[in-house]
């Protein structure tokens, strides 16, 4: 049908490693960057814009940064929501005690103590593996969390122990506090995302995402062609750790406004897991989609009794849609196992040799 | 027995050819296991050297002992007239070993491409800035040595399955894409354990090739471990024999092949 690469020749190696090599692939991008970029501004509304995109960013942010871990580098982690408790932490820190620095670049510092703090509760991985590896991440998520609550210092000794996130411009705008309007939250997240997912993908191609996969694949084989396992689990740790700490900071400044301890607890690890297990390990799409599934699709299935005037509990709705998304999660995971990227690509793959299913 | 091998491995090295490998007196115990006891052999720069022996005659091991995956507890190993007692995995990568493996150790969750461009890691140099960006430099070096990958599947004749995933390719191709994954290393040295195991004819046919092609085409050093005789007798330069640990004969096919010992222990039970 239309999803076909007949045609498109490739003349230099180049073209064949790109991104994104077959045309309606590309085309497809630049029609969801259109929309994200230009309709949404325009046209949504600034509910759907702070609740629905803003948290769906932060969480496909998150779960990219987990699955650099764990679908590419092989490692297995229950801290994330500690990671970008020490994001958010190291940002709150770091624009109060320099209050004139850019927020960009506080953001971007912020990520750095995150990957220090990831590298730290790496180096177990160099001996332990798998479940036993998630054990000791386990043991992050809770030292740290302890550490939040107990050194008052990280919040400036609040009485409320939660970090207010104050007024920041860039060009005398303001982008983050109380005065920032969703619409220039969105635009700012957005284009935090899209870089940084741009970045990931370019990494990943490269000589450092293929040492990960090869540690994943064949920790054996990849010692024996020169990889050090060293460098390679400690760097995933620092790049995916980053990527958490920076998704921690745009979360309490760019959607909650402020935030304790509860924001980073075992609950938010587990919630990014399931957006990177249902979305697909070792797929940069699957984290977009598994954000998605857990984020959004909660939010519009609460919204479709009171779209038909049916009066239901909040908490009834709320019960109701955990029921559903948890069958449909299972449902998915039977079907492919591997994720919806999965299923995605076997279904763009079905068009492709369509309505010849075994050539390839 | 003693006699022939020794006099073999002095005419070898006193022919004009040099030792790219030598290993002497080396012993590996696992617990109570001697897996290799006091075996000295060498391998000359360019020849192919077999390595043969019933199963269980440590012949992987003595693989995983040079290039530094197991340490033997006595004897040492030189290498490019370099002696060392302990090198790691990654060192004997970096100085030019590369090897196959007995059981295939490919990354399975990786295209043949992708595969093989591992075995470019060490030569790839760009950090982790330009990597994330993907131009310039970064992007240069990537198509540098896709080209180099390139002239590997050409040669493997493996370009029908350049973007699929290994996982799914049959047996015989996964040990083809693994010889080009190492061939990719550029290596002085490899190392290929038992290539050509659970093959059909026309495979082994293919594979045989492949390997007289890369030694006299790259002048690739090539120690091989085979279980099947012809294949040996055809390519090998120089045979060392290995039983219980131990080494037991040493020297062209031919004389391998009408040594008693060798016979005794192995051809005998075969044939
Ligand atoms: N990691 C290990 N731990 C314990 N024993 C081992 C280990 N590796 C090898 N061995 C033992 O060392 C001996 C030699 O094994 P090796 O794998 O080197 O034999 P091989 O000659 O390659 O045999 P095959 O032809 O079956 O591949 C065997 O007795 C084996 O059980
Ligand atoms: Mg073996």
């Amino acid at each position: 049908m239309l999803y076909r690469e007949a045609g498109q020749f490739k003349t230099t190696y180049a073209d064949d490693q790109a991104l994104l090599p077959i045309a309606q692939d590309r085309i497809g991008l630049f029609i969801i960057l259109a929309i994200a970029f230009v309709a949404l501004p325009l046209f949504a509304s600034e509910f759907f814009l702070s609740s629905i995109m803003i948290p769906f960013l932060v969480f496909s942010l998150a779960a990219i940064g987990l699955n650099i871990l764990m679908g590419y580098a092989g490692q297995l982690s229950l801290g994330t929501g500690a990671f970008m408790g020490v994001g958010a932490y190291a940002c709150y820190k770091l624009t109060t005690l320099y209050p004139d620095m850019s927020i960009i670049v506080v953001l971007l510092l912020s990520g750095v103590f995150s990957a220090a703090i990831g590298v730290v509760f790496g180096l177990p991985s160099l001996r332990i593996k798998g479940l036993y590896l998630a054990i000791t991440t386990l043991a992050a998520q809770f030292f740290l969390e302890w550490c939040f609550i107990r050194i008052g210092w990280l919040y400036n000794y609040n009485d409320s122990g939660a970090i207010e996130v104050p007024t920041r411009t860039i060009l005398g705008l303001a982008v983050t506090g109380p005065q920032a309007t969703p619409l220039t939250r969105y635009m700012f997240i957005l284009c935090v995302v899209t870089i940084m997912t741009l970045i990931a993908a370019n990494v990943l191609r490269g000589r450092i995402g293929r040492s990960w996969m090869m540690i994943r694949d064949m920790d054996i084989a990849a010692e024996l062609m020169g990889i050090k396992p060293l460098n390679a689990k400690l760097s995933a740790f620092a790049f995916s750790s980053y990527y958490c700490g920076v998704a921690g900071a745009l979360m309490v400044f760019f959607w909650l406004g402020s935030a304790e301890v509860e924001a980073f607890d075992i609950n938010h690890s587990f919630l990014i897991l399931f957006m990177v297990i249902i979305g697909g390990m070792g797929s940069l799409t699957g984290c977009f989609m598994g954000a998605a599934f857990i984020w959004v699709l909660p939010v519009i299935l609460r919204a479709i009794p009171s779209a038909f005037d049916l009066n239901l509990l909040a908490a009834t709705m709320e019960h109701i849609s955990s029921i559903v998304i948890g069958v449909l999660i299972i449902f998915f995971l039977i079907v492919e196992p591997h994720g919806l990227a999965r299923l995605w690509q076997i279904g763009k793959e079905k068009l492709r040799t369509w309505p010849f299913p075994y050539a390839t | 027995m003693s006699a022939t091998s020794e006099t073999v491995a002095t005419q070898a090295s006193t022919n004009g050819t040099s030792v790219l490998l030598s290993v002497d007196n080396v012993t590996l115990t696992f617990g109570g296991v001697k897996a290799i006891s006091d075996i000295s052999f060498n391998i000359n720069k360019g020849e192919i050297r077999a390595i043969i022996g019933p199963n269980g005659a440590g012949k992987t091991s003595m693989l995983n002992v040079i290039n530094g995956f197991y340490h033997p507890q006595k004897g040492q190993i030189s290498y490019k007239g370099k002696t060392r007692r302990r090198m790691k995995p990654y060192q004997a990568a970096s100085s030019g070993i590369a090897r196959t493996f007995q059981n295939v150790a490919l990354f399975s969750g990786m295209s043949t491409l992708d595969n093989i461009m591992s075995g470019r890691s060490l030569k790839m140099k760009r950090g982790l800035f330009w990597q994330a960006l993907h131009v310039g430099p970064a992007r240069q070096e990537e198509i540098e040595h896709r080209a180099y990958v390139e002239k590997i599947i050409d040669f493997l004749e493996i370009a029908h399955i350049r973007k699929q995933p290994v996982g799914k390719l049959p047996y015989g191709l996964q040990k083809r894409v693994e010889l080009g994954r190492a061939m990719a290393m550029e290596p002085e040295l490899l190392l290929l354990d038992e290539p050509m195991a659970g093959m059909n004819l026309e495979e082994k046919e293919d594979m045989s090739r492949f390997v007289l092609d890369l030694n006299s085409e790259f002048g690739t050093t090539i120690a091989l471990i085979e279980h099947d005789m012809g294949v040996v007798m055809d390519l090998a330069d120089r045979v060392v024999v290995l039983d219980y640990g131990q080494k037991i004969a040493d020297g062209t096919p031919a004389e391998v092949q009408s040594n008693q010992n060798v016979i005794d222990a192995y051809l005998g039970v075969a044939s």
